[in-house]
């Protein structure tokens, strides 16, 4: 009896794989070649110990505990301790990403688009589908482990032996393992695909904040996230493997877990309840900008707090970071510059270009949605009808305009409100509040070239994401990386100016601006001349 | 008067031509049925006709209006039923119903409840939960309770079960007394044949016949059904004649109109007991164009004839 619940799963292994031959294979590699980039790049960076030392003075406070984790083996920080440290969370971060995407697409999408119920026609077992892709997302993360710590090892830095490689590319792997786990189980909770995306990232950001805030404050907050557990794996330094197998061991409990709740559910529904919904439609819906607030209503408030909190976590760390510097005279005169600036004032410019970044995943979704609602058929609904492209397009934008507006409105004032009350000696509100407004006109040229895409190239819209993924790079991992200066102008973040070590700069915020309304309205003249379609 | 026109309509995606000089033209209070199988353009045509394809050659005008160029002004007097009706999955069907009444401006309240209860669809359930028939009864609640005074409806009925099916031809039939016009595509040549006025058949991107039913038939010929003494030797080669079934007793066949009476001369020969005779249906003649491909012919009973 209970084999026929997973008659077929090798079958559809097969099948899974090949839907994803593409896409899995682009993913791994990515992971083992970016890691391998950033150990060259250290190499490359930071030519001898005292180099390295210094960096790893700099690792001691609060703010860089709080976004990469905590220090360790900074008393002698090799080019392995070095990568390890600072890239494991992030990497880890985007791992379970991965891995959150392919179950949701394999599970929940496939069971709303009607794919699942041909396949529980057939010949297979009730619950071959989901056993089937967690079988493969198990194999995939092995292989991400194998492949990273193979491809760092052969890199042949002194520091980076092959254990060490293998701790840090196993912790990629249980990363991703247990975020597959988590959303293998919100698969089985949600009633639909859209939601178990949601509550799964939503889990994953939890796991950051909370560990985030548990290493600042109390170290026993940090165990509730899985993230942490790896980041105790400390590869090349102690190459801890009791942190990894508990990982592991975690990820499995999930995936049994979603197996029986799936094998007691009825297809196309979950366990967190869906209620009936309006019979009539309140004024509010009533236009196309009404229509474009309303779907992505729930996405905007999961963004805005999830913003907020990011704002707020890295103002909880701004006092910790002025009374830490106190202490050492020799690193406020390391890293402050002469013009009479804090230590903490230098890092808002950086945290708010991070926030702004991360604030403008939202408003290309809120652009892109139009893209979406064409390839889905509905805006024929809306075109048929007495509304123009000019306005259905111009509330997709306003929309997008809004959101960023929103964004980086809580991003400032969740590190100012937070970061004041840390803080003994108090920064202007206002101060914060247009450092972080200060971005809006670099995010305005983002939903500009959105927007120029979709008129010209639909097909190609979603390449902008690649344009803000270069963006990120530049500008986040361009101190580090020590770029020249030019790199940073070829995206519009380099012309944002750094609030409060810079006076605003309106010349370059105008141009910003009429730029992006150019590509606008160039983008609004090919979305009027071309056919609607799929 | 006419309300909605097409002219040498031409549609390339590509180099693949969708629709190939298309010629049709709807009358104020006339049902105009527009039939073809799956690919053949009627599709291609309706969104053209919305302003949501631009042709590639040709007119497509609307209440003597450009369809591409004063879509909006246009829109605020029609009503469009897409033939795949997709919904958003997280509003609910009165959400959706009270949105698009709403965007084409106008609010008839005792309508829409009246069309909810007729057409028997729960408003408050999400769209997500919705069938295929009942995604359409979204649509079409929403189209019939405007007060528009043309209709576009692409396959409307597809999804819809019989009883619903007549509720939709009541509206129909209420629009077309109302003076409205419809401009209707199908695959149900009944309801076709029941509701339309005129009829144009299409395929693979060109109109091949149009014209009222009365003149397709005309043109088509007769179906005769005759019961004869002796057997009737050589009917397969004889000229006009076609579809030769065996009927019991006697034999019923197809006769094109001009030669009815060389035929009827021929048989009569052969001792007839019984004859019958019948204008084709709407079905026989929708497969007599699919089926026998080299007899299509360019129909010269144009629309306004």
């Amino acid at each position: 009896m209970a084999r026929h619940l997973f008659d077929g799963t090798g079958t559809l292994m097969r099948f899974v794989l090949r839907r994803d031959r593409l896409r899995l294979p682009i993913w791994l590699v990515s992971f083992a070649a970016i890691s391998a980039i950033i150990a060259l790049a250290f190499v490359g960076l930071y030519q001898n110990a005292e180099e390295r030392q210094a960096m790893a003075e700099t690792m001691r406070n609060p703010a860089m505990t709080a976004m990469v984790g905590p220090g360790y083996g900074l008393d002698n920080y090799t080019v392995g301790a070095m990568t390890a440290h600072e890239m494991l969370l992030m990497t880890a971060v985007v791992v379970g990403l991965m891995s959150i995407l392919l179950v949701t697409r394999h599970t929940r999408t496939d069971e709303e688009d009607g794919r699942i119920e041909m396949i529980r026609s057939l010949p297979v077992g009730r619950l071959s589908n989901l056993l089937s892709i967690l079988l493969v997302l198990i194999g995939a993360n092995i292989v991400l482990a194998l492949l990273t710590a193979f491809s760092l090892t052969v890199l042949g830095i002194e520091s980076m032996d092959f254990e060490g490689s293998l701790v840090y590319g196993s912790a990629l792997g249980a990363s991703g393992m247990i975020f597959a786990g988590v959303a293998a189980v919100c698969a089985q909770l949600s009633p639909n695909s859209r939601n178990t995306l949601g509550l799964s990232i939503a889990v994953l950001l939890f796991a950051y904040m909370i560990r985030a805030i548990g290493d600042v404050t109390n170290e026993a907050l940090s165990w509730i996230s899985p993230l942490n557990w790896i980041l105790r794996s400390e590869a090349y330094v102690n190459n801890y493997w009791w942190p990894i197998l508990i990982t592991v061991a975690g990820a499995l409990v999930l995936m049994v877990l979603a197996l029986y709740l799936n094998s007691i559910r009825d297809l196309g529904s979950g366990f967190l309840p869906s209620r009936p919904g309006k019979g009539k439609a309140s004024k509010s819906l009533l236009s196309p900008f009404g229509l474009a607030l309303r779907l992505q209503r729930t996405g905007l408030i999961a963004w805005g707090a999830g913003i907020l909190l990011i704002g707020a976590s890295y103002g909880s760390v701004l006092g910790d970071l002025e009374s830490f510097f106190e202490d050492i005279d020799l690193m406020q005169q390391m890293i402050a510059q002469a013009e009479g600036f804090s230590l903490t004032e230098q890092f808002i410019p950086v945290l708010m270009a991070v926030m702004a970044i991360l604030g403008t995943i939202p408003v290309l979704m809120a652009i892109l949605k139009l893209k979406t609602e064409e390839k889905n058929g509905r805006l024929e609904h809306i075109l048929s009808r007495a509304v123009s492209r000019n306005r259905l397009m111009g509330s997709y934008l306003a929309m997008a305009i809004v959101t960023g507006f929103i964004m980086l409105s809580l991003a400032a004032l969740g590190l100012g409100l937070v970061g004041n009350a840390m803080m003994e000696e108090q920064l202007p509100l206002g101060m914060f509040y247009s450092a972080g407004l200060a971005y809006l006109p670099a995010m305005l040229a983002m939903i500009g070239v959105a927007m120029l895409l979709i008129g010209w190239a639909p097909n190609a819209a979603s390449m902008v994401w690649l344009y803000l993924a270069f963006s990120f790079f530049v500008i986040y991992l361009g101190g580090l990386f020590q770029f020249p200066e030019w790199v940073a102008k070829l995206t519009p973040y380099g012309y944002v100016s750094e609030i409060p070590i810079e006076e605003i700069d309106f010349l370059n915020a105008g141009i910003l601006i009429v730029v992006a309304a150019v590509l606008m309205m160039i983008g609004m003249i090919g979305f009027n001349r071309r056919d609607i379609g799929r | 008067m006419t309300v909605l026109r097409t002219i040498g309509l031409t549609k390339k995606f590509g180099d693949f031509a969708a629709l190939d000089g298309v010629n049709i033209e709807v009358g104020e209070g006339e049902v105009y049925g527009f039939i073809g199988p799956n690919g053949s353009g009627k599709s291609t045509t309706l969104r053209i006709l919305l302003g949501i394809l631009k042709a590639t050659e040709g007119r497509a005008e609307i209440f003597g209006k450009d369809s591409w160029k004063d879509a909006v002004e246009i829109h605020k007097r029609v009503a469009y039923v897409p033939g795949d009706v997709n919904l958003w999955p997280n509003l609910t069907g009165g959400e959706v119903i009270d949105l698009f009444i709403k965007l084409r401006g106008g609010n008839n309240l005792e309508r829409r409840q009246e069309l909810i209860r007729k057409f028997d669809l729960d408003p408050t359930k999400k769209c997500r939960t919705y069938s295929k028939g009942n995604r359409q009864k979204v649509a079409l609640i929403a189209a019939l309770s405007s007060d528009v005074d043309l209709y576009i409806l692409d396959e409307p009925t597809s999804g819809l079960d019989p009883l619903m099916e007549r509720v939709f031809q009541e509206y129909v039939i209420e629009a077309k007394k109302q003076g409205k016009s419809i401009l209707l595509s199908s695959h149900i040549l009944s309801e076709v044949e029941k509701l339309c006025d005129k009829v144009a058949i299409i395929r693979e991107g060109r109109i091949i016949e149009t014209g009222t039913l009365k003149e397709l038939r005309h043109l088509t010929g007769t179906i005769l059904l005759v019961e004869t003494r002796e057997p009737i030797p050589a009917l397969e080669g004889f000229k006009g004649v076609s579809g030769i079934q065996q009927k019991g007793q006697a034999l019923s066949f197809q006769v094109d109109a001009g030669e009815v009476d060389q035929v009827i001369r021929y048989v009569s020969q052969f001792g007839v007991t019984r004859i019958e005779s019948s204008p084709p249906t709407l079905e026989e003649l929708f497969m007599r164009h699919y089926e026998g491909t080299d007899q299509a012919v360019e129909s010269g009973a144009g629309g306004e004839s």
